[in-house]
């Protein structure tokens, strides 16, 4: 075990203790009443969450690929089945953004929410942990089940206080999701019968024969390329997007879709080195598809909601296009275009959250002009946006530019190709800032001059950001410009553990081919070289 | 030494003989209930107390086993938890309340007997006074039509056909094995199913009155009329009980046909697939909740045989772990069904829409129950069907395992749906009831008993497996 972990040092369990602090918050909060209270309790609790993970930057040991604040207690012995909960510099980034952005989805649906709010406060807290517990989870059947329980608060937050067709939307991101990941289970259980683990790590170790890591990687792609969501498993994002309430989207955005990529990392690359490598030219043409289709249908859309969300599944094209370069810069770029799409996608889904408590619209025509009454929140949105589109100086700048030269160091056509997809994000991007910020070119100007008064008649009462509204973009912004200019910090928690896994895969591809020398899967492992050396 | 071993069943004939003398008189319902609670609670204590114990009675024809025991437990908590759900018994004739719950009874005490016997009279004798019981108590309805006449024909016409089917198969193996004690099959079925396809076809023949109990393929065409005909705890009882002590018999009959992969884990095996394929499929469609509980029931006892036929400790045990699982969290479906319908009237999506408003206690439990039963962690059914992929994966049934994948994720949907239609509100629709349900507080306790157990179990599900395993491994 000791090869694998180092137990926790803090004086507290740290990782428990963000498992079940939202937990006894929901459980508390059934018995309170009164919104306003319940809003603070929730704010609060989940505010307690984010502090207590704050040991987990400082006391992250970056030296090592071990998993780390881990913790261990018997559960289900017969199975060989424990309690195991660690992070490591794949994982630990995370949790952070899980713990920071959650305070924020409460603040957003300060007034947004305004029927059921004891439920809604309860529903965020057991998402809260159901998320959370993904990230720590050390054990497959653990990850498993917070996994899968995610799906019930999802689906709640959708389809209780969603938009107008959120019906249709919460029932299929539901059954898409857990369509997809169910077989993930049957590959939890395969593993389990070959290796008698559901110990990550281990499993990570054993050498798995060539057509079972097929598999394996079959079952565990399929539900984390729905999730992510990768070309063409992805149209569920756009319904969910635009129906689930504005919490429910930026923690769609924010940490529901990080949990594809979350995946890949930890079960397909270190699991099933061999048959990533073979299945590498599929998903790295996979991602571009993702890249250009998702920026070009963004290009079209006139709901910003949905403008934001195809923007979602070009962005995380570039994520899976960053995993399956297989290098250090690809692996680590793609990780922090994470973190950045978290933040930068979830700050979007609040400003749009704003703005349609404002004019109960989410169509570029009538959300125009607001430069003109709502100067702190244009300003706002353009950093956002920027950061959207990877302006250098921006976080997004960052990620994407170590995709990029992942993709130019390995596949120079890949590169080429993706740059399209930074050229169309710009483009669409652009269009949306400058129809809401200026545009009134199409004569059709829903609020007149008047509009910045409190006036019922003529339109919508167009007041800037409140003081609210304000502290939650200001603490993104933080984000945007931190990880931009010094993102050090950041790519040195990941260092080692990304230089861990492509050991990994290298060392387990090496296995393959050294056991296949002569075998038939070693010439299909050739020939899949030589269809990318070919078409790259 | 016999009294304690034998303590359930008296327990039961005594909760039978009191409600008998009570048919004589006139009680109100709530005196009813409330003596049939007490012995219920009485049975289950009897029940709790006699775990353990073991001995062969009867000219060892009745054998008190950690299995049988275990069965005996959840069939007595089974009648238990009917009884309570059923409060005040809206669906039933008001002159046959005390009938109905004698009857009730005598249906539990003959699953009762059925989960101790171990030779093949006995359990037809067992089968018939549980199938007896339940045959009159169909028809009790009140004021629906005559729907429930057509469900109880239905039951009875099914019920003897099978019946008829399994006496002939016994004949059979009898005529192959000569004896009917299952201990002594055990050791001669294994060589003779390996060998002679008529053996396959006997022991399958023998089986067939347990496949009708728990719903199975070829006997399941009299579920969705007899649940949608029958009072919502009627379909309540029928749904559950009698299901747990047909997966007892269904395990008990594939230990006796051998532990090996042969012919005959291949009937089975197109049998459960056939099962879960036409539930899922057929549930999909259905408006009336009942008849969609019926299909899934179908559904599930497709997934029960996963483990039945693995015929393994894993796999056995992680059927009694899911009939269990499933006892609960389907009873769980009927108490929110039976509340939804104040007059004992069946209920469709359009009944549960706006739940969430009139009894958010209610839309709860239902949201936890129909989680449950779609397999969603951390509930009981999530481990169940952990368990039983992982009892089927290890004896490399890898394409079953995948059908039942797909399957569970076609499920989904319908359980989805309910839960769907009783928390989205409906959008244009004001004149639908808006009054909120008022629960006694029984049933409020009741409501809390099944959402707490439901996790509890799915989260903590050592205590419960280990007695499934260990209850299972008396029998190989």
């Amino acid at each position: 075990m000791e090869k694998y972990l180092i137990l926790n040092t803090l004086n507290f369990p740290i990782l428990s203790l963000l498992l079940v602090i939202p937990v006894i918050g929901a459980v508390v909060a059934m018995f309170m009443r009164g919104d306003t209270l319940l809003k603070f309790w929730g704010l609060a609790v989940t505010l307690v969450t984010a502090l207590v993970s704050l040991p987990l930057w400082t006391n992250f040991d970056a030296a090592t690929a071990k998993y780390q604040f881990v913790e261990l207690r018997h559960w289900f012995p017969a199975l060989d089945l424990n309690y195991v909960v660690g992070v490591d510099g794949i994982s630990v980034l995370l949790v952070l953004l899980t713990t920071l952005i959650m305070p924020l989805c409460i603040l957003c649906s300060w007034t947004y929410i305004k029927t059921r709010m004891k439920e809604f406060i309860i529903v965020t807290l057991l998402m809260e942990t159901a998320m959370l517990g993904v990230f720590v989870s050390m054990n497959t059947v653990l990850f498993y089940i917070f996994w899968e329980g995610m799906l019930v608060p999802m689906y709640l937050i959708i389809a209780v206080w969603g938009g107008e067709r959120k019906d249709y939307a919460s029932i299929k991101f539901f059954l898409y999701t857990f369509a997809g990941s169910i077989f993930l289970l049957v590959a939890i259980v395969a593993m389990y019968i070959t290796t008698g683990t559901f110990f990550i790590p281990a499993l990570m170790e054993h050498s798995f024969p060539f057509g079972y890591q097929m598999w394996i990687f079959a079952a565990c792609a399929l539900g984390f390329a729905i999730k992510m969501p990768m070309f063409p498993f992805h149209t569920w994002l756009p319904a969910a997007h635009v129906e689930a309430p504005v919490a429910g989207s930026v923690i769609l955005a924010s940490i529901l879709l990080k949990m594809g990529g979350y995946g890949f990392l930890r079960f397909c690359l270190p699991m099933a080195p061999a048959a990533t490598l073979y299945c590498m030219p599929f998903l790295l043409i996979m991602s571009l598809i993702s890249i250009v289709v998702g920026g070009y249908l963004a290009l079209g859309q006139s709901d910003v909601k949905k403008l934001i969300a195809y923007s979602s599944v070009g962005h995380m094209g570039f994520v899976t296009l960053g995993i399956f370069l297989l290098n250090d810069a690809g692996i680590k770029g793609a990780m922090l275009q994470m973190l950045n799409h978290g933040v930068t996608t979830g700050a979007l889904f609040i400003l749009i959250g704003i703005i349609y408590e404002r004019t109960h619209s989410r169509e570029l025509s009538v959300n125009n002009k607001l430069g003109m009454f709502m100067p702190i929140y244009v300003t706002f949105l353009g950093i956002f946006s920027l950061s959207s589109l990877a302006f250098p100086g921006t976080n997004s700048f960052v990620g994407e530019f170590l995709v990029l030269y992942g993709a130019f160091d390995k596949f120079p056509v890949v590169g080429a190709v993706s740059i399209l997809g930074a050229i169309l994000a710009a483009a669409y991007m652009l269009r949306m800032l400058q129809k809401m910020v200026w545009d009134d070119s199409d004569g059709h100007v829903h609020h007149g001059e008047d509009h910045g008064h409190d006036d019922d008649n003529g339109g919508h009462k167009l007041f800037d950001c409140n003081f609210r509204e304000f502290i939650q973009l200001a603490f993104l912004t933080v984000f945007v410009f931190w990880i931009g200019l010094h993102p050090q910090p950041l790519l040195h928690i990941m260092d080692t553990s990304v230089a861990h896994l492509i050991h990994q895969i290298d060392a387990g591809s090496a296995v393959q081919e050294a056991v296949h020398h002569h075998g038939e899967h070693h010439a299909l492992l050739e020939t899949a070289g030589a269809w990318v050396r070919n078409l790259l | 030494m016999l009294n304690t071993v034998f303590l359930p069943e008296l327990a039961l004939m005594l909760t039978v003989l009191v409600l008998f003398f009570m048919t004589l008189g006139k009680f109100k319902t709530g005196t009813v209930q409330a003596v049939s609670l007490l012995f219920a609670a009485i049975s289950l204590v009897a029940a709790v107390a006699s775990f353990g114990s073991h001995g062969d009675l009867f000219y060892n024809a009745y054998r008190v086993d950690a299995l049988s025991q275990l069965f005996k437990i959840a069939i007595i908590l089974g009648l238990f938890l009917v009884f309570m759900l059923g409060h005040g018994l809206t669906g039933i004739r008001r002159e046959l309340h005390t009938e109905y719950n004698m009857f009730l009874t005598i249906s539990a005490m003959g699953l009762v007997f059925l989960s101790s016997s171990v030779e093949l009279l006995t359990i037809l004798l067992s089968l018939e006074i549980s199938s007896y019981a339940l045959y009159v108590v169909i028809p009790f309805r009140q004021g629906q039509g005559r729907i429930h006449v057509e469900a109880g024909i239905k039951y009875v016409l099914f019920g003897a056909a099978s019946t008829g089917l399994t006496l002939y198969g016994m004949s059979y193996v009898f005529g192959l094995a000569h004896t009917t004690y299952l201990s002594e099959l055990a050791q001669k079925m294994p060589a003779l199913v390996a060998t002679q396809p008529l053996a396959v076809f006997a022991m399958i023949f023998v089986m067939t009155a347990f496949f009708y109990k728990l719903a199975l393929f070829p006997m399941h065409f009299w579920t969705p009329d007899v649940y949608q005909g029958a009072s919502n705890e009627t379909a309540g009882f029928v749904a559950t009980l009698p299901k747990v002590g047909a997966v007892l018999l269904l395990i008990r009959f594939a230990a006796v046909a051998g532990f090996d992969i042969t012919q005959f884990t291949w009937v089975l095996a197109a049998i459960a697939v056939l099962s879960m394929t036409l539930g899922n499929l057929s549930a999909l469609v259905q408006n009336d909740l009942k008849r969609l509980l019926a299909y899934s029931s179908i559904a599930h006892a497709g997934y029960v045989m996963l483990g039945v036929i693995t015929a393994d400790l894993v796999g056995m045990s992680a059927s009694v772990f899911y009939v269990i699982g499933y006892l609960l969290m389907n009873l769980g479906c009927f108490y929110v069904i039976y509340n939804i319908a104040p007059d004992g009237e069946n209920v469709t999506f359009d009944d549960l829409k706006g739940l969430s408003k009139r009894s958010p206690l209610l839309a709860l439990t239902l949201l936890v129950s129909a989680f449950s039963m779609a397999g969603i962690p951390p509930t009981i059914g999530f481990i169940g069907k952990f368990m039983l992929f992982t009892g089927a994966l290890h004896k490399g049934f890898y394409a079953l395992v995948i059908i039942a994948v797909i399957n569970a994720a076609v499920a989904a949907f319908y359980y989805l749906k309910m839960a769907r239609a009783a928390y989205c509100a409906p959008e244009s629709d004001p004149s639908l009831p808006f009054e909120a349900i008022t629960l006694p507080l029984g049933s409020r306790f009741l409501a809390t008993f099944f959402i707490v157990i439901i996790i509890a179990i799915g989260a903590m599900p050592q205590s419960l497996l280990n007695a499934a395993k260990s209850a299972i491994s008396t029998l190989l």
